[in-house]
């Protein structure tokens, strides 16, 4: 293949149609708080975790909502599941449950279960 | 459905195109990469429509190259245009007729700047004046060539010896039109149907016979910008522009991509090869890429031109599929002859040829 000294850029565009939501429902029929997320990232700011490593719950909310599963699936086990993005939610967001609801909906989607 | 109503609202969204008496400003891009086109333009009005067509040998480039990568200042521009102007008034001209989509462009933000801003068309007399002697009128219209053939359509289709029908099947033409866009989401009142309704090319295409394909990213840029393709690191933004728009047409299974603005004939023709030489992906049927053709090319062809005489071979991807699907008769061995018989040199790789 010719090097032409630039190449055809990935596309950014998301494609809500497209998009694998099967993920983000299993965890908003089980746990309907996280609905109510405005994404106003006062999880992220307290986060054990993501003070160390990339662990961000605002950013993977934003991407199971989206549909753009892959980071999620890499980066959900990282949670030690402490519970203080419970106690500053100012939406009453149960953090923690929806952080076991996608481990769960993950591992269910790996068997072919959902 | 009220068709009064639908009428009168399609009424507004008309532009004025003069009849006759142009004075005809031609394209850098154009002469160099599609020299067929401004002939065949020049051609038509002047000897098969009888039209008063002329063209000053002084008249220069617009500098809208140099005006879009900031090389040449605003001040600069507005004076070169004025000069135009001034050859317009010297020759007794009240019409413009400009060929590029850029220019044209160009022409509409300078006269818009000078409507709003009077100061700003006094310092440019007076620049234009102190640097060459010459005085200037703005023109009573201004007028893109593709509206001429917008205007001209019917003519065209009166005199026409092919339609934009597969000949074999009987089945239209899908035609993809790409209207540049600096001929009318700038400055809308300069266009035909505005930048809502760009009716330019599509009523060529529906005059001539062809189906008009819309497709999502019908409205997307090229992928032409100036800014994105003279540095060679930064010409992935417009190639990726590129494969997002025949992305997007490619299901549509278009058999021709017509468009009114050179720099969109000349990226949408060379990028489907890069992106070909890149990754191995075509876009239009059968493995073949899609033959990419100005509005005079194709009006050539409708009305049974030679299209080596059109210079269809000067694109990048050939239109020899085109032409069988029109039922155009063709020789092969002209394709690469001068007028008086002489062979050229015959480029290699040449794509769907």
């Amino acid at each position: 293949m010719g090097d032409f000294g630039f190449t055809v850029l990935k596309e950014r565009h998301i494609n809500y149609d497209a998009n694998d939501k099967s993920i983000a429902e299993y965890i908003a029929e089980r746990e309907p708080s996280f609905r109510i997320c405005i994404e106003c990232g006062c999880c992220s700011a307290t986060c054990t975790t993501g003070n160390f490593i990339r662990f961000s719950l605002r950013e993977l909310q934003i991407l199971l909502k989206r549909g753009e599963n892959e980071i999620v699936r890499e980066q959900i086990d990282r949670c030690m599941l402490c519970g203080k993005c419970i106690l500053v939610c100012p939406r009453g967001v149960n953090t923690r449950n929806v952080i076991l609801l996608a481990r769960e909906a993950f591992r269910k989607s790996v068997e072919n279960e959902i | 459905m009220k068709l009064e109503g639908k009428k009168r609202i399609w009424s507004e969204y008309q532009k004025e195109i003069a009849d006759d008496h142009y004075f005809y400003v031609r394209s850098c891009i154009r002469q160099s990469f599609f020299p067929g086109s401004e002939q065949f333009f020049l051609h038509f009005l002047g000897d098969v429509l009888g039209k008063d067509i002329y063209e000053n040998p002084s008249h220069t480039t617009c500098t809208g190259i140099g005006y879009h990568s900031d090389v040449v200042p605003l001040s600069t521009i507005m004076t070169v245009i004025a000069r135009h102007y001034a050859l317009m008034k010297e020759a007794g001209y009240k019409h413009i007729v400009i060929s590029c989509v850029t220019s044209f462009g160009i022409y509409t933000e300078i006269f818009e700047t000078w409507k709003h801003f009077p100061e700003e068309l006094e310092k440019t007399r007076e620049y234009l004046y102190k640097a060459t002697g010459r005085e200037f009128d703005l023109p009573e219209s201004m007028t893109h060539t593709s509206d001429i053939i917008y205007k001209f359509r019917n003519e065209i289709a009166d005199r026409a010896k092919y339609r934009l029908v597969n000949h074999e099947t009987g089945e239209p033409l899908n035609v993809v039109e790409h209207i540049g866009c600096h001929y009318s989401k700038m400055f809308p009142k300069y266009g035909v149907g505005g930048a809502e309704f760009p009716n330019v090319l599509g009523g060529m295409i529906e005059a001539w016979g062809g189906n008009v394909v819309d497709y999502p990213e019908r409205r997307h840029c090229c992928g032409f910008g100036f800014r994105q393709y003279l540095v060679q690191a930064n010409r992935g933004y417009s190639l990726s522009n590129t494969a997002k728009k025949f992305s997007s047409m490619k299901p549509y299974k278009p058999d021709l991509v017509l468009t009114n603005c050179p720099g969109c004939t000349m990226f949408m023709d060379k990028w489907q090869y890069t992106i070909r030489e890149m990754e191995g992906t075509v876009y239009g049927n059968n493995g073949e890429s899609i033959p990419v053709l100005t509005y005079e090319e194709l009006a050539g062809l409708v009305m049974g031109y030679n299209p080596w005489d059109l210079g269809l071979q000067y694109h990048m991807v050939q239109a020899e599929p085109l032409l069988k699907k029109l039922g155009i008769e063709y020789d092969p061995a002209d394709k690469f002859k001068t007028k008086d018989g002489r062979q050229m040199p015959v480029p290699q790789n040449l794509i769907n040829a």
